[in-house]
């Protein structure tokens, strides 16, 4: 078997993480169309919260997936319901631009508690892995993959089944008419936020039992998310799947054939070039 | 302009060009980032303010015209002006291309801004690996101790810098000003209120935003290649760097988008409270106390003065209104 296959299973499985976490800026921009430029930034206060749970409580990061993600969607929810909504009417620069500032004043305020170091959670199964066959799999990148399919799973029934979700989806369509029904627009959009707040906390934490953290990780992410969606198509919820599983398997190609550090050269050109030739994305509609 | 106007811009333009006499080296220093973040701001304004098209990247242009001017420098020792006018073209290549390419396929608004962040980025990992300007490593030039002030080859004290940039920063508040009052500028204003509209009335959009795009990239870009002399390094990390981007726009946010003196005013504000922060930053020793204040003058001013300081500072002092 070929070395790059091995690569591209685990592109794979770190791409499903990366699909979790573009899925929450889709949801935001899907449902309450905000521009979400501190999305890789709230992914970094969820990757320091694992490691805070992890060193006071000593919690396994699997464990503090589900409590960070409640706390995330606590944060997007009042975000939204104390400063966002008031900007739904405003041009969209503004929001950018409130966006950007959110970010920096995130990054710098964890520089300031955190420090420029990395930082890194432990596990007992950080070095071990599985053999199938010829293949062999990393178990944190089973565990990270697995929680997050299980987190995108749970998402979908949520929007398909529950009230709450069918609510929303409703606000994304026509805000007005479901405003005219009776719903409370601005409450539904809060709780959107929040849930995409919410998917980006937990593909944090999937994420930290691969990747080391810093406070200046988060301007990346939030490209990486862009990136995604973007080739997944912006508001599809199978798009930022698609996108996060490409972006995976491009980058762990590229770090096998050409070199780790030239990894995000090519999703940056796949950025460009899918925004150019077809801009809705691979499976987006045009708007 | 009102005649109060041109009384405050006459005192604080003599005030400017008195100031090497009077300041310390610190202040000189200071008053250096003052006028670099002033000239950034105004050539951005050109593109958003002016003609509403958001860019993210404009670091790509800045270090462009650094790379371009350093690069020819180190290896060909050619004059120093010509490899700042070099890389000036080469941005606006480079600023050309981009506009052609988004405007054609009708790349707009979010994913405008985007794109720009993304073509910046991928310039950055390339420089990362170019060796021949030093990869990662960065490139630097050769200091050579210069008696007095060498303006051919751009070498001298810190006071040449001083007046190179304001030079610069005066000459593109000239231009902007000449601009908006010609033909071109009222078309801008025309296509940043409502493209559509513009279009049916029939202005040639497409061209119209890629003049603006093309004159902002290579007006960034001919800053750079004088920084490039003053800084003497550069690093494809920093140069090129999402967070410059974010700081170049920074100053004509806070100041004012579409404003002449908006940038300007931005630029004094957040330079002095900067520079404030990195002292206490350092005297407390809690870092990253400078980039807290960008990002919480950016939600500041888009809470509280959408509009940015300067329409606001006209109407408190009885400036009038900014007319051209």
């Amino acid at each position: 078997m070929p070395g790059w296959v091995n690569f591209v299973v685990a592109g794979l499985l770190t791409g499903a993480v990366y699909g979790l976490m573009a899925l929450g800026l889709s949801v935001i921009f899907g449902v309450v169309r905000v521009v979400n430029f501190a999305h890789g930034e709230m992914m970094v206060l969820a990757m320091y919260g694992v490691i805070l749970l992890q060193h006071w409580l000593g919690l396994d990061p699997l464990v503090s997936a589900p409590v960070v993600a409640m706390a995330l969607f606590a944060l997007g929810y009042a975000l939204q319901r104390g400063l966002l909504n008031r900007f739904i009417a405003r041009p969209e620069h503004q929001q950018f631009l409130l966006m950007l500032g959110i970010a920096g004043l995130l990054t710098s305020s964890m520089l300031m508690v955190f420090g420029p170091d990395t930082a890194s959670v432990e596990t007992s199964y950080a070095l071990d892995s599985y053999e199938v066959g010829p293949l062999i799999l990393d178990k944190v990148r089973v565990f990270a993959a697995s929680g997050a399919v299980l987190s995108m799973a749970l998402l979908w029934a949520f929007f398909r089944m529950s009230r709450t979700g069918k609510a929303i989806r409703a606000c994304a369509d026509n805000p007005t008419g479901a405003a005219v029904a009776g719903l409370d627009v601005g409450r539904f959009y809060a709780t959107a936020f929040g849930i995409g707040a919410a998917c980006v906390g937990a593909s944090g934490t999937f994420l930290l039992l691969l990747v080391d953290v810093q406070p200046y990780l988060g301007a990346s992410y939030t490209l990486l998310s862009f990136i995604i969606v973007i080739i997944g198509g912006l508001g599809s919820m199978p798009g930022a799947l698609l996108g996060g599983l490409l972006v995976g398997v491009s980058e762990g190609l590229s770090a096998y054939f050409v070199s780790p550090s030239l990894k995000s050269l090519f999703s940056y050109g796949l950025l460009i070039l899918v925004l150019l030739v077809r801009p809705q994305g691979l499976l987006g509609r045009r708007a | 302009m009102s005649g109060r106007q041109g009384v405050a811009l006459a005192l604080t333009g003599g005030l400017l060009v008195a100031a090497p006499l009077f300041v310390g080296d610190y202040v000189l220093s200071v008053l250096i980032v003052f006028l670099l973040a002033a000239y950034l701001g105004q050539c951005w304004n050109i593109m958003m303010g002016f003609a509403g098209q958001l860019s993210l990247g404009h670091a790509l242009y800045y270090g462009l015209g650094a790379y371009t001017a350093a690069a020819l420098f180190v290896h060909f020792d050619t004059l120093s002006w010509f490899g700042i006018v070099a890389g000036a073209a080469l941005a606006a290549l480079a600023a050309g291309v981009i506009g052609a390419l988004s405007f054609q396929f009708a790349v707009t608004g979010v994913y405008f801004a985007l794109l720009t962040i993304a073509f910046d980025e991928f310039t950055r990992i390339l420089f990362d690996h170019f060796d021949w300007v030093g990869g990662t490593a960065g490139l630097f030039l050769h200091v050579a101790q210069v008696k007095g002030t060498d303006l051919l080859h751009l070498r001298g004290s810190p006071t040449m810098f001083y007046y190179v940039l304001l030079a610069l920063s005066a000459g593109v508040l000239w231009l902007s000003r000449a601009l908006l009052r010609r033909r071109i500028g009222f078309y801008w204003l025309a296509i940043r209120e409502d493209e559509p509209a513009a279009a049916a009335l029939g202005i040639d959009t497409f061209w119209m935003k890629l003049v603006a795009v093309t004159l902002s990239g290579a007006l960034t870009a001919l800053a750079g290649g004088v920084m490039a002399f003053y800084d003497n390094n550069l690093y494809p990390d920093t140069i090129f760097a999402t967070s410059s981007s974010v700081e170049i726009i920074t100053a004509p946010i806070i100041g004012g988008m579409g404003t002449l003196f908006g940038p300007i005013v931005g630029a004094f504000l957040l330079t002095t409270m900067g520079e404030a922060m990195t002292d206490f930053g350092a005297a407390w020793g809690v870092p990253g106390l400078k980039q807290w204040l960008y990002g919480g003058a950016l939600v500041a001013i888009v809470l509280l003065q959408p509009a940015g300081v300067w329409p606001w500072l006209c109407d408190r002092l009885g400036l009038g209104a900014e007319r051209r």
